[in-house]
Protein backbone atom coordinates (compact mmCIF):
# COMPACT_ATOMS: atom_id res chain seq x y z
CA UNK A 1 0.00 0.00 0.00
CA UNK A 2 1.44 3.35 -0.99
CA UNK A 3 1.06 5.96 1.71
CA UNK A 4 2.39 8.78 -0.43
CA UNK A 5 -0.81 9.22 -2.41
CA UNK A 6 -4.31 9.64 -1.02
CA UNK A 7 -6.13 6.33 -1.32
CA UNK A 8 -8.33 5.62 -4.30
CA UNK A 9 -11.54 3.72 -3.72
CA UNK A 10 -11.18 0.06 -4.77
CA UNK A 11 -14.15 0.23 -7.14
CA UNK A 12 -16.06 -3.00 -7.77
CA UNK A 13 -18.92 -3.93 -10.12
CA UNK A 14 -21.55 -3.14 -7.46
CA UNK A 15 -20.26 0.39 -7.02
CA UNK A 16 -18.97 1.27 -10.50
CA UNK A 17 -22.07 3.35 -11.43
CA UNK A 18 -21.68 5.41 -8.24
CA UNK A 19 -18.04 6.21 -8.97
CA UNK A 20 -18.82 6.86 -12.64
CA UNK A 21 -21.36 9.39 -11.37
CA UNK A 22 -18.74 11.08 -9.18
CA UNK A 23 -16.37 11.33 -12.15
CA UNK A 24 -19.17 13.18 -13.97
CA UNK A 25 -19.88 15.46 -11.00
CA UNK A 26 -23.08 13.67 -9.96
CA UNK A 27 -23.74 12.18 -6.50
CA UNK A 28 -25.83 9.03 -7.01
CA UNK A 29 -27.93 7.14 -4.50
CA UNK A 30 -29.60 3.78 -4.98
CA UNK A 31 -33.39 3.72 -5.10
CA UNK A 32 -35.42 0.55 -4.57
CA UNK A 33 -37.80 -0.16 -7.42
CA UNK A 34 -40.14 -2.03 -5.07
CA UNK A 35 -40.35 0.06 -1.89
CA UNK A 36 -38.77 3.36 -2.96
CA UNK A 37 -36.10 3.27 -0.21
CA UNK A 38 -33.07 5.45 -0.94
CA UNK A 39 -29.71 4.12 0.24
CA UNK A 40 -26.01 4.80 0.50
CA UNK A 41 -23.53 3.10 0.17
CA UNK A 42 -24.44 1.18 -2.99
CA UNK A 43 -25.05 -2.52 -2.42
CA UNK A 44 -26.61 -5.66 -3.89
CA UNK A 45 -29.96 -5.58 -2.10
CA UNK A 46 -32.36 -2.98 -0.79
CA UNK A 47 -31.43 -2.55 2.88
CA UNK A 48 -35.09 -1.93 3.75
CA UNK A 49 -37.00 -4.69 1.92
CA UNK A 50 -34.33 -7.00 0.51
CA UNK A 51 -35.34 -6.44 -3.11
CA UNK A 52 -32.82 -6.88 -5.93
CA UNK A 53 -34.62 -4.23 -8.00
CA UNK A 54 -32.39 -1.20 -7.49
CA UNK A 55 -31.95 1.83 -9.67
CA UNK A 56 -29.91 5.05 -9.40
CA UNK A 57 -31.19 8.48 -8.41
CA UNK A 58 -29.16 11.68 -8.34
CA UNK A 59 -28.91 13.46 -4.99
CA UNK A 60 -29.41 17.22 -4.91
CA UNK A 61 -25.98 17.27 -3.25
CA UNK A 62 -27.14 19.31 -0.26
CA UNK A 63 -27.00 18.11 3.31
CA UNK A 64 -26.08 19.00 6.87
CA UNK A 65 -23.13 18.11 9.07
CA UNK A 66 -24.33 15.34 11.41
CA UNK A 67 -21.02 15.14 13.26
CA UNK A 68 -17.38 15.94 12.48
CA UNK A 69 -13.85 15.90 13.78
CA UNK A 70 -10.74 17.91 13.02
CA UNK A 71 -7.85 15.55 12.34
CA UNK A 72 -4.67 16.98 13.89
CA UNK A 73 -2.49 13.93 13.27
CA UNK A 74 -2.69 12.70 9.69
CA UNK A 75 -3.47 9.09 8.90
CA UNK A 76 -0.62 8.94 6.37
CA UNK A 77 1.98 11.10 4.69
CA UNK A 78 -0.44 11.86 1.86
CA UNK A 79 -2.76 13.72 4.23
CA UNK A 80 -0.06 15.61 6.15
CA UNK A 81 -0.22 18.76 3.97
CA UNK A 82 -3.96 18.99 4.76
CA UNK A 83 -3.58 19.01 8.58
CA UNK A 84 -5.77 20.17 10.25
CA UNK A 85 -8.55 18.71 8.09
CA UNK A 86 -12.20 17.93 8.74
CA UNK A 87 -13.76 14.47 8.47
CA UNK A 88 -17.54 14.56 8.78
CA UNK A 89 -20.69 12.53 8.45
CA UNK A 90 -23.07 14.42 6.15
CA UNK A 91 -26.78 13.71 6.15
CA UNK A 92 -28.14 14.35 2.68
CA UNK A 93 -31.49 16.06 2.18
CA UNK A 94 -32.75 12.77 0.71
CA UNK A 95 -31.95 10.96 4.00
CA UNK A 96 -28.83 8.81 3.61
CA UNK A 97 -25.61 9.67 5.45
CA UNK A 98 -22.10 9.51 4.04
CA UNK A 99 -18.60 10.18 5.28
CA UNK A 100 -16.63 12.92 3.58
CA UNK A 101 -14.40 15.94 4.18
CA UNK A 102 -15.56 19.49 4.71
CA UNK A 103 -13.31 21.74 2.64
CA UNK A 104 -13.20 25.35 1.55
CA UNK A 105 -13.42 26.84 5.04
CA UNK A 106 -11.49 27.22 8.28
CA UNK A 107 -11.99 23.94 10.21
CA UNK A 108 -12.77 26.06 13.28
CA UNK A 109 -16.06 27.26 11.75
CA UNK A 110 -17.45 23.78 10.99
CA UNK A 111 -20.42 22.95 13.23
CA UNK A 112 -22.97 20.20 13.73
CA UNK A 113 -26.10 21.13 11.78
CA UNK A 114 -24.20 23.29 9.30
CA UNK A 115 -25.63 23.21 5.73
CA UNK A 116 -23.14 21.95 3.15
CA UNK A 117 -23.12 21.03 -0.54
CA UNK A 118 -21.19 18.50 -2.54
CA UNK A 119 -18.20 19.13 -4.74
CA UNK A 120 -15.76 16.61 -6.18
CA UNK A 121 -12.01 16.13 -5.88
CA UNK A 122 -10.34 14.41 -8.82
CA UNK A 123 -7.83 11.90 -7.50
CA UNK A 124 -6.92 10.06 -10.69
CA UNK A 125 -8.06 9.85 -14.27
CA UNK A 126 -11.81 9.06 -14.09
CA UNK A 127 -11.77 8.84 -10.28
CA UNK A 128 -13.26 11.65 -8.19
CA UNK A 129 -14.32 11.52 -4.54
CA UNK A 130 -17.20 13.54 -3.05
CA UNK A 131 -16.23 16.44 -0.80
CA UNK A 132 -18.47 19.00 0.87
CA UNK A 133 -18.18 22.74 1.35
CA UNK A 134 -20.28 25.20 3.34
CA UNK A 135 -23.38 26.51 1.54
CA UNK A 136 -22.65 30.04 0.31
CA UNK B 1 -36.23 -13.52 21.22
CA UNK B 2 -34.17 -16.71 21.36
CA UNK B 3 -34.19 -18.52 24.72
CA UNK B 4 -30.70 -19.00 26.02
CA UNK B 5 -30.88 -19.44 29.77
CA UNK B 6 -29.21 -22.83 29.97
CA UNK B 7 -25.63 -21.49 30.10
CA UNK B 8 -26.00 -19.82 33.48
CA UNK B 9 -23.61 -21.28 36.01
CA UNK B 10 -22.65 -24.24 33.83
CA UNK B 11 -19.06 -23.28 33.14
CA UNK B 12 -16.38 -21.62 35.27
CA UNK B 13 -13.08 -19.87 34.81
CA UNK B 14 -10.56 -21.93 36.76
CA UNK B 15 -7.31 -20.28 35.75
CA UNK B 16 -6.08 -16.85 34.68
CA UNK B 17 -2.73 -15.48 33.52
CA UNK B 18 -1.38 -12.11 32.42
CA UNK B 19 2.00 -11.53 30.81
CA UNK B 20 4.13 -8.52 31.52
CA UNK B 21 2.60 -5.58 29.64
CA UNK B 22 3.75 -2.30 28.13
CA UNK B 23 7.07 -2.69 26.34
CA UNK B 24 8.00 -6.37 26.28
CA UNK B 25 10.59 -6.58 23.50
CA UNK B 26 12.08 -9.81 24.83
CA UNK B 27 8.99 -11.77 23.75
CA UNK B 28 7.40 -12.07 20.33
CA UNK B 29 3.64 -11.93 19.94
CA UNK B 30 3.70 -15.71 19.76
CA UNK B 31 5.88 -15.83 22.84
CA UNK B 32 3.42 -13.61 24.72
CA UNK B 33 0.48 -15.82 23.70
CA UNK B 34 2.26 -18.94 24.93
CA UNK B 35 3.50 -17.18 28.08
CA UNK B 36 -0.06 -16.12 28.96
CA UNK B 37 -1.28 -19.67 28.29
CA UNK B 38 1.37 -21.21 30.54
CA UNK B 39 0.59 -18.77 33.34
CA UNK B 40 -3.14 -19.57 33.15
CA UNK B 41 -2.47 -23.31 33.15
CA UNK B 42 -0.15 -22.97 36.17
CA UNK B 43 -2.77 -20.88 37.96
CA UNK B 44 -5.38 -23.57 37.28
CA UNK B 45 -3.06 -26.33 38.48
CA UNK B 46 -3.28 -27.95 35.06
CA UNK B 47 -0.84 -29.02 32.36
CA UNK B 48 -1.20 -28.63 28.61
CA UNK B 49 -2.34 -32.24 28.28
CA UNK B 50 -5.43 -31.33 30.33
CA UNK B 51 -6.53 -28.94 27.56
CA UNK B 52 -8.61 -30.09 24.59
CA UNK B 53 -9.98 -26.75 23.44
CA UNK B 54 -7.94 -23.76 22.28
CA UNK B 55 -9.11 -20.28 21.31
CA UNK B 56 -6.81 -17.44 20.23
CA UNK B 57 -7.04 -14.31 18.14
CA UNK B 58 -4.65 -13.41 15.38
CA UNK B 59 -1.70 -11.12 15.99
CA UNK B 60 -0.97 -8.04 13.89
CA UNK B 61 2.73 -8.10 14.71
CA UNK B 62 3.19 -11.79 14.02
CA UNK B 63 0.17 -12.98 12.05
CA UNK B 64 -0.43 -16.61 11.21
CA UNK B 65 -2.76 -17.78 8.47
CA UNK B 66 -4.36 -20.17 10.98
CA UNK B 67 -3.43 -18.70 14.32
CA UNK B 68 -5.01 -21.06 16.85
CA UNK B 69 -3.71 -24.06 14.92
CA UNK B 70 -0.22 -22.54 14.95
CA UNK B 71 -0.42 -22.00 18.72
CA UNK B 72 -1.64 -25.59 19.24
CA UNK B 73 1.34 -26.79 17.22
CA UNK B 74 3.68 -24.56 19.24
CA UNK B 75 2.27 -25.99 22.47
CA UNK B 76 2.13 -29.49 20.98
CA UNK B 77 -1.46 -30.00 21.99
CA UNK B 78 -4.03 -31.70 19.76
CA UNK B 79 -7.39 -30.16 20.62
CA UNK B 80 -10.87 -31.24 19.56
CA UNK B 81 -11.95 -27.57 19.43
CA UNK B 82 -9.58 -25.01 17.94
CA UNK B 83 -10.51 -21.57 16.65
CA UNK B 84 -8.98 -18.13 16.18
CA UNK B 85 -11.62 -15.49 16.66
CA UNK B 86 -11.84 -12.10 15.04
CA UNK B 87 -14.42 -9.56 16.15
CA UNK B 88 -11.96 -6.87 17.16
CA UNK B 89 -12.15 -5.91 20.80
CA UNK B 90 -15.51 -7.66 21.17
CA UNK B 91 -13.84 -11.00 20.45
CA UNK B 92 -12.96 -11.84 24.02
CA UNK B 93 -16.37 -12.32 25.55
CA UNK B 94 -17.96 -13.72 22.42
CA UNK B 95 -15.47 -16.58 22.41
CA UNK B 96 -15.92 -16.99 26.15
CA UNK B 97 -19.48 -18.14 25.80
CA UNK B 98 -18.92 -19.93 22.51
CA UNK B 99 -16.21 -21.94 24.27
CA UNK B 100 -18.67 -22.57 27.11
CA UNK B 101 -21.13 -23.95 24.56
CA UNK B 102 -18.46 -26.24 23.15
CA UNK B 103 -17.85 -27.61 26.65
CA UNK B 104 -21.54 -28.05 27.43
CA UNK B 105 -22.16 -29.87 24.16
CA UNK B 106 -19.34 -32.31 24.78
CA UNK B 107 -17.05 -31.07 22.03
CA UNK B 108 -14.28 -30.63 24.58
CA UNK B 109 -13.73 -30.55 28.34
CA UNK B 110 -11.41 -27.66 29.08
CA UNK B 111 -10.78 -24.65 26.88
CA UNK B 112 -7.74 -22.43 27.02
CA UNK B 113 -8.38 -18.93 25.67
CA UNK B 114 -5.12 -17.08 25.10
CA UNK B 115 -4.69 -13.80 23.25
CA UNK B 116 -1.64 -11.58 22.85
CA UNK B 117 -0.01 -9.08 20.56
CA UNK B 118 3.07 -6.86 20.35
CA UNK B 119 1.74 -3.57 19.09
CA UNK B 120 4.28 -1.50 21.03
CA UNK B 121 7.59 -3.06 20.03
CA UNK B 122 6.67 -5.79 17.56
CA UNK B 123 5.31 -3.90 14.55
CA UNK B 124 7.53 -2.88 11.67
CA UNK B 125 7.07 0.70 10.51
CA UNK B 126 5.26 -0.60 7.45
CA UNK B 127 2.95 -2.85 9.52
CA UNK B 128 2.09 0.09 11.78
CA UNK B 129 1.32 2.31 8.80
CA UNK B 130 -0.85 -0.30 7.10
CA UNK B 131 -2.69 -0.99 10.37
CA UNK B 132 -3.41 2.71 10.81
CA UNK B 133 -4.47 3.35 7.20
CA UNK B 134 -6.57 0.26 6.66
CA UNK B 135 -9.35 0.93 9.13
CA UNK B 136 -12.68 2.11 7.80
CA UNK B 137 -14.65 1.14 4.70
CA UNK B 138 -12.16 0.90 1.84
CA UNK B 139 -14.39 2.73 -0.65
CA UNK B 140 -16.59 4.95 1.49
CA UNK B 141 -14.46 5.94 4.51
CA UNK B 142 -10.73 5.34 3.99
CA UNK B 143 -10.42 7.88 1.12
CA UNK B 144 -11.27 10.71 3.55
CA UNK B 145 -8.23 10.25 5.77
CA UNK B 146 -9.74 9.58 9.19
CA UNK B 147 -7.66 7.86 11.85
CA UNK B 148 -9.05 5.44 14.45
CA UNK B 149 -9.21 8.26 17.03
CA UNK B 150 -10.90 10.30 14.29
CA UNK B 151 -13.67 7.75 13.82
CA UNK B 152 -14.30 7.70 17.58
CA UNK B 153 -14.13 11.49 17.66
CA UNK B 154 -17.18 11.55 15.36
CA UNK B 155 -19.06 9.71 18.11
CA UNK B 156 -17.59 11.84 20.89
CA UNK B 157 -18.59 15.08 19.17
CA UNK B 158 -22.15 13.88 18.52
CA UNK B 159 -22.49 12.65 22.11
CA UNK B 160 -21.14 15.86 23.66
CA UNK B 161 -23.33 17.98 21.38
CA UNK B 162 -26.50 16.02 22.14
CA UNK B 163 -26.14 15.79 25.91
CA UNK B 164 -23.90 18.71 26.83
CA UNK B 165 -21.28 16.36 28.28
CA UNK B 166 -18.10 18.32 28.98
CA UNK B 167 -14.44 17.65 28.19
CA UNK B 168 -13.85 17.68 31.97
CA UNK B 169 -16.36 14.87 32.46
CA UNK B 170 -14.75 12.79 29.71
CA UNK B 171 -11.35 13.47 31.26
CA UNK B 172 -12.64 12.07 34.55
CA UNK B 173 -12.79 8.65 32.88
CA UNK B 174 -9.04 8.80 32.17
CA UNK B 175 -8.26 10.15 35.65
CA UNK B 176 -10.24 7.32 37.31
CA UNK B 177 -8.54 4.69 35.17
CA UNK B 178 -5.13 6.04 36.10
CA UNK B 179 -5.96 6.12 39.81
CA UNK B 180 -6.83 2.42 39.59
CA UNK B 181 -3.76 1.58 37.50
CA UNK B 182 -1.62 3.22 40.20
CA UNK B 183 -2.79 0.40 42.50
CA UNK B 184 -1.90 -2.33 39.96
CA UNK B 185 1.78 -3.27 40.13
CA UNK B 186 1.79 -4.52 36.53
CA UNK B 187 0.03 -1.59 34.83
CA UNK B 188 1.78 0.21 32.00
CA UNK B 189 0.98 3.76 33.20
CA UNK B 190 0.85 4.35 36.96
CA UNK B 191 1.63 8.05 37.47
CA UNK B 192 -1.54 9.74 38.73
CA UNK B 193 -3.33 12.17 36.40
CA UNK B 194 -5.55 15.18 36.96
CA UNK B 195 -8.39 16.47 34.80
CA UNK B 196 -6.12 19.43 34.00
CA UNK B 197 -3.40 17.04 32.73
CA UNK B 198 -5.90 15.44 30.35
CA UNK B 199 -7.16 18.80 29.10
CA UNK B 200 -3.58 20.00 28.60
CA UNK B 201 -2.61 16.98 26.50
CA UNK B 202 -2.43 17.60 22.77
CA UNK B 203 -5.47 17.38 20.55
CA UNK B 204 -5.43 14.30 18.31
CA UNK B 205 -8.86 14.51 16.66
CA UNK B 206 -11.24 17.06 18.17
CA UNK B 207 -12.61 16.58 20.80
CA UNK B 208 -10.27 13.70 21.70
CA UNK B 209 -6.94 14.55 23.29
CA UNK B 210 -3.98 12.25 23.70
CA UNK B 211 -5.02 11.23 27.23
CA UNK B 212 -8.57 10.43 26.06
CA UNK B 213 -6.99 7.70 23.94
CA UNK B 214 -5.96 4.24 25.13
CA UNK B 215 -2.41 2.93 25.18
CA UNK B 216 -0.46 0.98 22.60
CA UNK B 217 1.02 -2.07 24.27
CA UNK B 218 2.62 -5.46 24.13
CA UNK B 219 0.93 -8.07 26.25
CA UNK B 220 -1.33 -11.04 26.51
CA UNK B 221 -3.68 -12.77 28.87
CA UNK B 222 -5.33 -16.17 29.11
CA UNK B 223 -8.07 -18.00 30.95
CA UNK B 224 -8.99 -21.67 31.37
CA UNK B 225 -12.64 -22.71 31.26
CA UNK B 226 -14.02 -25.94 32.69
CA UNK B 227 -17.38 -27.52 33.54
CA UNK B 228 -18.80 -26.11 36.75
CA UNK B 229 -18.94 -29.61 38.30
CA UNK B 230 -15.16 -29.97 37.90
CA UNK B 231 -14.30 -26.39 38.71
CA UNK B 232 -13.96 -26.97 42.43
CA UNK B 233 -11.05 -29.38 41.91
CA UNK B 234 -8.61 -26.55 41.19
CA UNK B 235 -6.58 -24.48 43.61
CA UNK B 236 -8.77 -21.34 43.38
CA UNK B 237 -12.32 -20.20 43.91
CA UNK B 238 -14.05 -20.85 40.55
CA UNK B 239 -15.64 -17.87 38.85
CA UNK B 240 -18.85 -18.83 37.05
CA UNK B 241 -20.17 -17.53 33.76
CA UNK B 242 -23.68 -16.35 34.61
CA UNK B 243 -24.69 -14.63 31.41
CA UNK B 244 -23.43 -13.52 28.03
CA UNK B 245 -24.87 -11.71 25.06
CA UNK B 246 -23.84 -10.09 21.81
CA UNK B 247 -25.16 -7.09 19.91
CA UNK B 248 -24.13 -6.02 16.43
CA UNK B 249 -25.18 -2.67 15.01
CA UNK B 250 -22.93 -1.79 12.08
CA UNK B 251 -19.36 -2.31 11.04
CA UNK B 252 -18.57 1.14 9.63
CA UNK B 253 -19.38 4.23 11.66
CA UNK B 254 -20.85 6.04 8.65
CA UNK B 255 -23.58 3.36 8.65
CA UNK B 256 -24.46 3.65 12.35
CA UNK B 257 -28.15 4.23 12.94
CA UNK B 258 -27.34 6.10 16.14
CA UNK B 259 -24.13 7.90 17.12
CA UNK B 260 -24.89 8.35 20.82
CA UNK B 261 -25.95 4.83 21.79
CA UNK B 262 -24.93 1.41 20.58
CA UNK B 263 -25.83 -2.25 20.47
CA UNK B 264 -24.13 -2.60 23.84
CA UNK B 265 -27.73 -2.18 24.97
CA UNK B 266 -28.85 -5.38 23.21
CA UNK B 267 -25.71 -7.24 24.32
CA UNK B 268 -26.34 -6.20 27.92
CA UNK B 269 -30.03 -7.07 27.83
CA UNK B 270 -29.22 -10.55 26.51
CA UNK B 271 -26.56 -11.11 29.17
CA UNK B 272 -28.83 -9.85 31.97
CA UNK B 273 -31.66 -12.10 30.73
CA UNK B 274 -29.44 -15.18 30.74
CA UNK B 275 -28.11 -14.37 34.20
CA UNK B 276 -31.51 -13.44 35.58
CA UNK B 277 -29.86 -10.27 36.90
CA UNK B 278 -30.02 -6.53 36.26
CA UNK B 279 -27.69 -3.55 36.60
CA UNK B 280 -28.64 -3.19 40.28
CA UNK B 281 -27.10 -6.63 40.99
CA UNK B 282 -23.64 -5.77 39.64
CA UNK B 283 -20.87 -4.99 42.15
CA UNK B 284 -18.28 -3.71 39.67
CA UNK B 285 -17.72 -3.38 35.94
CA UNK B 286 -14.84 -3.72 33.52
CA UNK B 287 -15.84 -1.79 30.38
CA UNK B 288 -14.14 -1.23 27.04
CA UNK B 289 -12.35 2.11 27.33
CA UNK B 290 -10.50 2.48 24.04
CA UNK B 291 -11.47 6.18 24.19
CA UNK B 292 -12.99 8.01 27.16
CA UNK B 293 -16.46 8.76 25.69
CA UNK B 294 -16.97 5.08 24.80
CA UNK B 295 -17.16 4.25 28.49
CA UNK B 296 -19.87 6.86 29.02
CA UNK B 297 -22.05 5.46 26.23
CA UNK B 298 -21.52 1.93 27.58
CA UNK B 299 -22.53 2.94 31.11
CA UNK B 300 -25.79 4.27 29.64
CA UNK B 301 -26.41 1.40 27.21
CA UNK B 302 -25.82 -1.17 29.96
CA UNK B 303 -28.38 0.46 32.22
CA UNK B 304 -26.13 2.00 34.88
CA UNK B 305 -27.01 5.61 34.01
CA UNK B 306 -29.77 7.48 32.20
CA UNK B 307 -29.06 8.97 28.77
CA UNK B 308 -26.53 11.77 28.97
CA UNK B 309 -25.91 11.19 32.67
CA UNK B 310 -22.76 9.06 32.61
CA UNK B 311 -20.37 12.03 32.41
CA UNK B 312 -21.61 13.43 35.70
CA UNK B 313 -21.73 9.91 37.19
CA UNK B 314 -18.02 9.37 36.53
CA UNK B 315 -16.99 12.94 37.41
CA UNK B 316 -18.77 12.59 40.78
CA UNK B 317 -16.55 9.60 41.59
CA UNK B 318 -19.14 6.80 41.52
CA UNK B 319 -16.89 4.60 39.37
CA UNK B 320 -13.86 4.91 41.65
CA UNK B 321 -12.86 2.14 44.03
CA UNK B 322 -15.07 2.70 47.06
CA UNK B 323 -17.79 4.24 44.86
CA UNK B 324 -21.15 2.70 44.07
CA UNK B 325 -19.90 1.06 40.86
CA UNK B 326 -16.12 0.62 40.70
CA UNK B 327 -15.07 0.51 37.04
CA UNK B 328 -11.93 -0.71 35.29
CA UNK B 329 -10.25 -1.58 38.53
CA UNK B 330 -6.99 -2.57 36.78
CA UNK B 331 -6.75 0.71 34.87
CA UNK B 332 -8.37 -0.46 31.66
CA UNK B 333 -7.14 0.09 28.14
CA UNK B 334 -6.45 3.72 29.07
CA UNK B 335 -3.85 3.00 31.75
CA UNK B 336 -3.26 -0.75 32.27
CA UNK B 337 -2.51 -1.76 28.66
CA UNK B 338 -4.02 -2.11 25.20
CA UNK B 339 -2.40 -4.64 22.90
CA UNK B 340 -5.25 -4.44 20.35
CA UNK B 341 -7.67 -7.31 19.91
CA UNK B 342 -6.52 -9.02 23.14
CA UNK B 343 -7.19 -5.87 25.19
CA UNK B 344 -10.40 -7.00 26.87
CA UNK B 345 -8.75 -10.22 28.09
CA UNK B 346 -7.21 -8.15 30.89
CA UNK B 347 -10.68 -6.98 31.92
CA UNK B 348 -11.62 -10.65 32.19
CA UNK B 349 -8.59 -11.73 34.21
CA UNK B 350 -9.05 -8.69 36.47
CA UNK B 351 -12.71 -9.51 37.05
CA UNK B 352 -11.73 -13.06 38.02
CA UNK B 353 -9.06 -11.85 40.45
CA UNK B 354 -11.54 -9.42 42.00
CA UNK B 355 -14.15 -12.15 42.41
CA UNK B 356 -11.56 -14.44 43.97
CA UNK B 357 -10.63 -11.66 46.39
CA UNK B 358 -7.03 -11.55 45.12
CA UNK B 359 -6.87 -7.93 43.93
CA UNK B 360 -4.85 -6.61 46.85
CA UNK B 361 -4.89 -2.83 47.26
CA UNK B 362 -7.48 -2.43 44.52
CA UNK B 363 -9.87 -5.08 45.84
CA UNK B 364 -13.57 -4.27 45.53
CA UNK B 365 -15.06 -5.04 48.96
CA UNK B 366 -17.50 -7.98 48.94
CA UNK B 367 -17.25 -8.43 45.17
CA UNK B 368 -19.76 -11.14 44.23
CA UNK B 369 -20.93 -10.26 40.72
CA UNK B 370 -19.17 -8.50 37.85
CA UNK B 371 -20.14 -7.28 34.41
CA UNK B 372 -17.50 -7.16 31.69
CA UNK B 373 -18.13 -5.59 28.30
CA UNK B 374 -16.09 -5.27 25.15
CA UNK B 375 -16.68 -3.82 21.73
CA UNK B 376 -14.93 -3.97 18.41
CA UNK B 377 -14.93 -1.87 15.28
CA UNK B 378 -16.14 1.68 15.88
CA UNK B 379 -18.75 1.07 18.59
CA UNK B 380 -19.85 -1.75 16.27
CA UNK B 381 -19.77 -5.28 17.70
CA UNK B 382 -20.52 -5.75 21.37
CA UNK B 383 -20.33 -8.56 23.85
CA UNK B 384 -21.25 -8.52 27.52
CA UNK B 385 -20.53 -11.23 30.08
CA UNK B 386 -21.67 -11.48 33.69
CA UNK B 387 -19.50 -13.40 36.13
CA UNK B 388 -20.04 -14.44 39.71
CA UNK B 389 -18.52 -16.23 42.71
CA UNK B 390 -21.73 -18.22 43.03
CA UNK B 391 -23.69 -20.15 40.42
Amino acid sequence: MSVNAKPLPPINPDTQPFWDGCAQGRLLLQRCGDCGHLQFYPRMLCAACGSRTLDWAESCGRGTVKTFTIIRRAVSAAFEPDVPYVVALVELEEGPTLMSNIIGCDPAVVAIGQPVRVTFETRAESVAVPQFEPMP
Amino acid sequence: MAKSHSLRGQVAIVGVGDTEVGKVPELSATGLCIDAAKRALDDAGLTKSDIDGLVTCNSMAEPHMYHAEAMAEHLQIFPSYCVSAGAGGGTTFAVLYQAALAILHGICNRVLISMADSLRTGLTREQAMVMQSSSGHPQFETPYGATVPGYYALIANAYMHRYGVSAEQMAAVAVTARAHAALHPGAQMRTPLTVEDVLASRMIADPLRLLDCSLVSDGGAAVVLARAEEAGEGPHQPVYLLGAGEGHGHEHISQAENLTSSHARQAGERAYAMAGLGPQDIDFVELYDCFTPVVLIELEDLGFCGRGEAGAFVAEGHTRLGGTLPMNTHGGLLSHCHPGNPGAMFALTEAVRQLRGEAGERQVVDAETALVHAQGGILSSHCTAILGRGR
